[in-house]
């Protein structure tokens, strides 16, 4: 059995910093194992949200050696075990205790996207008829688990702050769900420009690279959309013909 | 003590499946209703969920109906369910899963574009609506969707720590708030308990940090009766290597699309003993069952598809004879599906791309190429609050539950994919009859002295000062249920948990918690232990008193199975001086016409 050290953010109020924490290490170890350990011989009152401790829930979210990750699926044999491994809450929101943030902005965000709204019945029984193929796409979108590390690493969130105008990449993927889903009938462009802020994207692809359950936000998601809002808004034939109307 | 008051005329306790459906309806009946979460909104264990919600829509095999799935749901229950549950299940669960669909979920397809259904242990016909192998998160994604843009309040992370109650109705609850460690008090007409499992009883479980049986406890301390708790699911498949991921579940939709279990010797031993009721509908050779995953409406299901508590005891019989893996448990091959269909690799990663992930990388193992390596792991509580079949009330007038945490929909086993289709439909009717019970009775007086007691109670660990610790009390506890209330029980090793346990009631009694109120895990994990004390107890005692072998309990002691047993349900209820009394409730009649559908179903 390894030793290894880990460099844990604590903080109590407003002031914290990291401490060290010894822990046994075993085969096949996760960082969330390492913490239970910590809590469980050393630290009884460790602030970490968790659940399902195998990547379907996204609760234990975290920036592992400064890079964000769901703790229950980082191996230990993936991390330079030689030197301290350091695990900090993410630091695009605000922060609760700990390893815990504050995420309930996400969760606001969610309520201003126009809901669902389903089209006409394609048969007499009330049901549907839509091919595998015209939905594989939505289904990418909602393997989405909700660990908002994509909004965490989300420049436009995390270095500039801009949560009132920016619905973040999360969210854009949720807009794209519904948007092409074959079921729904309702219209999310103009929101898109108006509210959601999606044209202040531009295409870093981070979101895409952290994204626990591989979606291609960026090429499969907010370009798509990007290209609605232009298509809808900044085509030159649509523009004079709204020009001539109004 | 200072605490917050919030009014509603329903309160839904848990915010998985079950509880968020239940909300839905008692939202839409036009009442006002709060719901609490112990976790985030969505992060509940039916997330977990994997292989799909059964339901007779009969899309891909038009020979089924609900009498079908009512037929098999009591074979898999071996007739000690609640069968008027079980038919309201079969009925109902088509319009269940077609309204999911209205509302926004995106099940995977039939050629002809229709919502596809796959085959699973213990369904006669392919029954499964699903979503590759998440289908969970897919339902409770899109019932917190729907539920958010309803008016519903939600608290989330939030823990009740009593139920309130007066002139023995439901009065509401008391619990506190995790971020600031706060006292809240919801004062409601009618309440409804949708809390799941108990899983975290035992030390190897697919189950999360969540599943330590509060709703059971709860209801039972306020006096309602709890029915069939020695009814343990142990699922067959866990991982089990490594050891930090040991009880994290492999979904049967890989057994359900041509799995293989296979002991050291290389044998699908499944094909060893298949129960007399099923014998006339599992194949009895390779090809056969290889032919009915394929779809052949022709061929008989294979054995790897009978029920779990079947499946998991033919697992623990390879093992102890010395025929299991090298690491304690036996093969799961789905690899070898490719020396039958081309592309096969590509088939895997499409239909099971979270197993193939989760095995990838939590065990360096690549299912398209090489077997897992599996074992029981304890996955599921059939036992539960008793409640009325048609309306999920308790013994507790007001008080009501659904899903996991109720009793009767499965009896002594429960079907793969049974459990989304029971919280829809029962999450749906606790809603509706939680919001009639409230439009009916006032909410009832609110008792300083009860929320007094509930919250003094909730701190008291902060005041102990001893060495005990509850993490050390929880793992002590775990390891007594694993090994003396596991898969195979016999009296005397039970005799011992139960004394046992009244130990770890004691050690728990002085646990220690360090630090203050916000965000602290030491003190949750010393509340939920004596949840899991209460819900370990009423599991032994029950197990103690079924002196038989039926569904997931099985007893050394009494291996059979005993026609008289057939004929009641064990009760457990709290008595006047606080210990747990326990009594043999008669199953009623069944009525002819769904006696007749038994006998046709045979």
């Amino acid at each position: 059995m390894a030793k290894a050290t880990f460099k844990v953010w604590r903080s109590d109020g407003d002031a914290g910093g990291y401490r060290d924490y010894g822990v046994d290490t075993v085969p096949g170890m996760v960082v969330l194992d390492a913490i239970h350990q910590i809590q469980a011989t050393q630290a009884p009152d460790l602030a970490v949200r968790w659940n399902c401790k195998a990547g379907k829930c996204g609760s234990c979210s975290a920036e592992i050696n400064g890079s964000p990750k769901l703790m229950c699926m980082t191996r230990l044999n993936s991390l330079p075990m030689d030197e301290p491994v350091t695990v900090e809450p993410m630091r695009a929101f605000p922060l609760v205790k700990d390893l815990v943030t504050d995420v309930s902005w996400n969760f606001r965000v969610k309520k201003t996207i126009a809901p669902f709204v389903a089209r006409r019945a394609d048969a007499p029984d009330g049901t549907w008829r839509v091919q595998q193929k015209d939905i594989d796409r939505v289904q990418e979108f909602r393997k989405c688990i909700e660990c908002y590390l994509c909004q965490d690493v989300c420049h436009i969130l995390r270095d500039h702050t801009m949560h009132d105008e920016f619905i973040g990449p999360r969210f854009l993927t949720y807009v794209a769900a519904l948007e092409m889903n074959p079921i729904d009938a309702g219209d999310r462009v103009a929101a898109l420009k108006d509210q959601h802020g999606i044209g202040l994207c531009n295409i870093t692809r981070c979101c895409t690279k952290v994204c626990p359950e591989h979606i291609t936000i960026t090429e499969n998601a907010i370009i798509p959309l990007k290209e609605r809002v232009v298509d809808q808004f900044y085509d030159p034939v649509t523009k004079l013909l709204r020009i001539f109307r109004s | 003590m200072d605490y917050e008051t919030h009014e509603y005329d329903v309160l839904v306790i848990g915010a998985g499946g079950a509880g968020l459906r239940a909300a839905i309806e008692a939202s839409a009946a036009g009442v006002r209703v709060g719901l609490l979460c112990k976790s985030l909104l969505g992060k509940a264990h039916t997330v977990m969920a994997e292989g799909g919600v059964a339901a007779a829509l009969a899309n891909v095999d038009d020979r089924d109906s609900w009498k079908v799935h009512f037929a098999d749901t009591m074979r898999g229950g071996q007739n000690v369910n609640n069968w008027r549950m079980a038919e309201l299940h079969a009925r109902e669960a088509p319009d269940r899963v077609r309204e999911l669909e209205a509302w926004g979920a995106v099940f995977d397809r039939t050629p002809d574009g229709r919502i596809l259904q796959r085959n699973f242990g213990g369904h006669r016909y392919p029954r499964l609506a699903h979503v590759g192998d998440r289908t969970g998160l897919e339902l409770i994604r899109t019932l917190q969707d729907q539920g958010v843009h309803r008016g519903i309040d939600v608290h989330m992370e939030f823990t009740v720590v009593a139920l309130l109650t007066s002139d023995g109705r439901a009065a509401g609850a008391v619990g506190y708030e995790r971020e600031r460690g706060r006292f809240k008090v919801f004062r409601a007409a009618a309440v409804v308990i949708a809390t799941g499992g108990a899983g975290r009883a035992y030390k190897i479980t697919s189950n999360s940090w969540e599943g330590t049986g509060d709703g059971h406890s709860l209801a039972y301390h306020a006096g309602a009766e709890l029915m069939d708790m020695e009814f343990i699911q142990f699922h067959p498949t866990g991982m089990i290597w490594p050891p930090s991921v040991q009880g994290i579940l492999v979904t049967e939709g890989v057994r359900g699309e041509g799995g293989i279990l296979l002991n050291s010797e290389g044998r699908r031993f499944m094909f060893d003993s298949i129960p007399e009721p099923y014998r006339n509908q599992t194949a009895d050779n390779e090809d056969e069952g290889w032919r009915y995953t394929q779809g052949d409406k022709n061929a008989r299901r294979p054995p790897e598809l009978l029920t779990r508590d079947h499946v998991a005891r033919c697992i623990m019989r390879e093992v102890k004879a010395g025929r299991g893996s090298p690491r304690g448990g036996v093969f799961l091959d789905i690899s070898w599906i490719k020396k039958r269909l081309p592309k096969a690799e590509e088939i895997i990663r499409r239909k099971l791309p979270s197993m193939y992930h989760q095995f990838k990388q939590l065990a360096d193992i690549d299912i398209t190429k090489e077997p897992m390596e599996v074992g029981p792991t304890t996955h599921y509580i059939m036992g539960g609050v008793r409640v009325d079949g048609d309306t999920q009330m308790s013994t507790v007038p007001g008080l009501f539950a659904a899903g996991e945490c109720a009793a009767g929909i499965n009896g002594a086993n429960r079907l793969g994919g049974n459990s989304l289709s029971d919280l829809l439909v029962f999450g749906k009717r606790a809603g509706e009859y939680a919001a009639q019970f409230a439009r009916e009775n006032p909410t009832a007086p609110l008792d300083q002295a009860q929320v007094r007691a509930g919250a003094e109670d909730a701190v008291k660990p902060f005041g102990n000062t001893g060495p005990e610790n509850p993490y050390a009390v929880q793992a002590a506890l775990q390891e007594t249920m694993q090994s003396l209330v596991g898969i195979v029980r016999t009296e005397s090793e039970m005799q011992e948990a139960l004394a046992e346990l009244t130990r770890l009631t004691a050690r728990a009694s002085v646990a220690a918690v360090t630090g203050h109120r916000e965000y602290n895990p030491g003190w949750h994990t010393a509340i939920d232990l004596r949840h899991l004390l209460t819900v370990s107890e009423a599991i032994a005692r029950s197990a103690i008193e079924r002196k038989e072998s039926r569904g997931g309990h099985f007893r050394e002691d009494y291996p059979d199975r005993m026609p008289e047993f057939a004929t009641f349900n064990i009760v457990t209820r709290k008595a006047t001086d606080g210990s747990m009394e326990l009594r043999r409730v008669p199953i009623p009649e069944m009525p002819p016409e769904l006696k007749r559908i038994i006998e046709e179903q045979k």
